[in-house]
């Protein structure tokens, strides 16, 4: 059957195109590869070749013809044993159907009224339940070790994490209750073994990748977002990547600006991952095991203050603490503050101040920022009618400009003042003590920033 | 072509000369198809096209076993029909519709099989290599006794966590075949001109890990290397490297205008050097098969390739509810 040749798409963006040059003639014989013609796209003058073996059997544009669209029929191709005159008009070429499926559906937290929310206020662990002091230090140890005594397809890899008992001692004496095989020191190489971790993933294994600090994993960015966040969406669901990715995060002290970076907002963005930012010891132990557990990949961001602070944390066997559950810290009516991770001990360090004020705050720690329990804050701002948000991260596009902007959707008519978010500064962090104190944010700016937004 | 000829007479049967004709044809007349249904627009963004390098996967795919593993960069599908992969499902993805390997949500570049351990069809250069290494890392944890092949090109050659990559496997033993797909061009740029020494399977030396040339022309050398490969891996004694010459004929993806070489060249390695034409000689010349029984096979081939077009053209585009599915997982996934 004769075949027509359609003017192609040469390019994502084509939509027409020049018939700068025809290179055969009515007559001749063309075989796959051959080239046909050349043809001015969008972007460049391209070669334009035979897909089918044939004889040309005749020309329908002729060169030089500017404006042709793709589709149209440009030259008709005979197979052996046919005639010019079996030409007959073919039907209509395929084109691609209309998409149909266009408007993205609306998030469904976005859609609601603004109707108040239920936060979910059940208890991490059963009252009564009897505490110990532990420091965040030794919580995600023993986080670790738990689940690896419970999964054997969970092992620990990074950089001294093993001989040298870790970095910052987060994975001190795994080496001897696990041996070589699951707790691997890695060359200093953080792009590569991020990499191997989520092939490793991949291949069904559930590894935990240390990171000496995520300023270093800045460095394998790309496995996590492009590797190891989309590959199940990609996929069609297929193939998942049960991964953990953590270590000390944001700024130390007097460690300068490459090694002082509050990541929460860049990993927050990411579709297919979870971002975990606990202040606690009992946070950061159940969220670790909740982390470890999950069947994506996980950043849990730590931070290198915290590791030695003293918490209670409950005395269990075994306890998990679920993503997207932020915690009330402490409860009042004046004004809302959130904040996670290192933040916390600002945000407290104020409502303590506030209170003797009279002024009596809320405090909600948001413990993961995907998913973000937006119920619990919402509910208590309908509560308090004002909000401020704590993060020593950089103040643009930071969780404190996504709280707020989801305030203004979803509780704009029970605000009474506008959203203050207490951040770091927008620079890189200097070095000088007196300086860096500058840089991050403080109780003072807490402070000054409630009695703002509570006109005191 | 500096690459190593096999000179011995072909060690392969009638029949296994018939599958490699046909795999390798199978890839051609699927990716000629692509191209059209490329022009057609009903395959839409890039769209990289395997064609002169047929007999790199073909070959690779006869030395694998059952589950051995396999991860490539974008220019995929060769590898997934090598595999075993339903060119329906393939061509559907192309197209981005629900009959898709992916539902329609990956497209060329990225597409995967469970089933067929094919992990990607990764758009990233350079990123599956580490990849690739982390799937024998399960390997070896497992102690299952499978491979990886884990093939780049070599544009990706020059990335540097190929090298985080190539240190780890072997301080590691990890059971990785490293695949250096070179078709002497990363996009418009010749190996002449991005890589500063000419033989890239070299650069494993420093690492102490052993690689040879091989002409990716030949199917049959190409298995016979990748066989030495595998036992290699196989037996424990860590990584492998392949640099496999080869070329392709089309550009680097469908909007390429391939001003950076000649026609000249394209053609003399069409009319000199094609894998098909090779294994088509060596049928008809060793008598293995009658020109009635190729032209039977072409036509089984044509009929797979329009069958897997007509599947791509009717499958419907994903429903507006896919848009939110698989972002994560609510269960672990098996994925080993």
């Amino acid at each position: 059957m004769a075949t027509e040749i359609l003017m192609p798409a040469l390019s994502p963006t084509m939509e027409e195109g020049t018939l700068a040059k025809w290179l055969v003639k009515e007559g001749d014989t063309v075989k796959s590869g051959d080239i046909m013609a050349e043809i001015e796209t969008d972007k460049a003058t391209m070669e334009f070749e035979a897909v089918d073996e044939g004889t040309i059997g005749k020309i329908l544009i002729e060169e030089g013809t500017e404006g042709v669209k793709v589709n149209t029929a440009i030259a008709v191709l005979l197979e052996e044993g046919e005639s010019a005159d079996d030409i007959q008009s073919a039907a209509a070429p395929a084109s691609a159907p209309e998409d149909e499926a266009t408007a993205p559906k609306a998030a469904p937290a976005q859609a609601k009224a603004p109707e108040a929310p239920k936060a979910d206020t059940s208890p991490d662990w059963p009252e009564g339940t009897e505490m110990e002091t532990k420091t965040v230090r030794e919580a995600l140890n023993a986080a670790m070790a738990e689940e690896m005594r419970g999964d054997p397809s969970v092992f620990i890899m990074g950089e001294e994490v093993a001989e040298y008992q870790g970095a910052y001692k987060i994975t001190q004496n795994l080496l001897d209750e696990f041996g070589g095989k699951r707790v691997i020191d890695t060359p200093i190489t953080e792009h590569g073994f991020a990499g191997i971790g989520v092939g490793a993933a991949f291949g069904g294994l559930r590894p935990i990748v240390e990171f000496m600090t995520w300023n270093f994993g800045m460095q394998a960015i790309d496995q996590i977002i492009n590797s190891a966040a989309k590959t199940l969406y990609m996929s069609g669901g297929q193939m998942g990547c049960p991964i953990v990715f953590r270590g000390p995060n944001g700024a130390a002290a007097r460690v300068g600006a490459q090694h002082s970076q509050d990541y929460a907002a860049w990993y927050a963005q990411i579709p297919g991952l979870k971002v975990v930012q606990p202040y606690s010891a009992a946070c950061a132990k159940g969220l670790l095991k909740q982390a470890i557990r999950d069947p994506n990949p996980v950043v849990f961001l730590e931070n290198e203050i915290l590791y030695g602070r003293s918490f209670e944390v409950p005395k269990l066997d075994d306890f998990t603490i679920p993503f997207g559950k932020a915690k009330i810290w402490r409860e009042g009516s004046d004004v809302t503050i959130v904040s996670f991770g290192i933040g916390m001990t600002y945000a407290l360090e104020a409502a303590d101040k506030l209170a003797e004020d009279g002024i009596s705050a809320e405090v909600i720690d948001l413990r993961t920022l995907r998913p973000l329990d937006y119920d619990t804050v919402i509910a208590s701002v309908m509560k308090t009618n004002r909000c401020v948000t704590v993060e020593e991260g950089w103040p643009v596009a930071s969780i404190g400009n996504h709280i707020s902007a989801t305030l203004m959707e979803r509780a704009f008519d029970y605000l009474d003042a506008p959203v203050i978010n207490c951040t770091g500064k927008d620079v890189p962090m200097p070095y000088a003590a007196n300086l860096e104190k500058l840089a991050l944010t403080s109780v003072d700016e807490v402070l000054d920033a409630v009695r703002q937004v509570t006109y005191r | 072509m500096a690459a190593r000829k096999s000179t011995k007479k072909p060690n392969v049967s009638a029949d296994e000369l018939k599958t490699f004709y046909r795999d390798m044809l199978l890839i051609r007349r699927f990716e000629e198809k692509a191209g059209q249904l490329y022009g057609m627009g009903l395959i839409g963004g890039f769209c990289h096209l395997y064609i002169g390098q047929e007999a790199v996967v073909v070959g690779l795919e006869a030395a694998a076993e059952e589950g051995d593993k396999r991860i490539t960069t974008y220019r995929d599908h060769g590898h997934m029909l090598a595999c075993g992969m339903d060119p329906k499902g393939v061509m559907a993805e192309l197209t981005g519709r629900e009959g898709g390997y992916s539902r329609g949500k990956g497209g060329s570049m990225h597409m995967f099989s469970k089933e067929k351990h094919f992990y990607g069809g990764h758009g990233i250069v350079g990123a599956n290599v580490p990849l690739g290494a982390g799937l024998a890392f399960a390997d070896k944890y497992n102690e299952n006794g499978r491979v990886t092949f884990t093939y780049f090109g070599d544009g990706a050659a020059n990335q540097g966590q190929v090298y985080e990559t190539f240190n780890m496997a072997a301080l590691w033993d990890l059971p990785v075949i490293f695949v250096i797909e070179n078709n002497q061009y990363a996009m418009g740029t010749s190996q002449k001109r991005s890589t500063s020494t000419p033989d890239i399977y070299t650069r494993g030396e420093a690492f102490g890990i052993p690689g040879e040339a091989v002409d990716g022309m030949d199917v049959l050398a190409v298995k016979e290397a990748g066989e030495k490969a595998v036992a290699h891996c196989r037996s424990g004694k860590g990584p492998y490297i392949l640099e496999i010459k080869t070329y392709r004929y089309r550009g680097h993806s469908m909007s390429d205008p391939a001003k950076y070489r000649t026609r000249e060249e394209v053609q003399k390695m069409r009319d000199e050097k094609d894998a098909i034409e090779h294994v088509r000689d060596l049928l008809l010349s060793g008598s293995h098969a009658t020109e009635d029984d190729l032209k039977a096979i072409d036509k089984e081939i044509k009929e797979i390739v329009n069958a897997s077009a007509e599947f791509a053209k009717e499958s419907p585009v994903p429903t507006s509810e896919e848009l939110w599915t698989d972002i994560y997982a609510d269960v672990a996934p098996q994925n080993a």
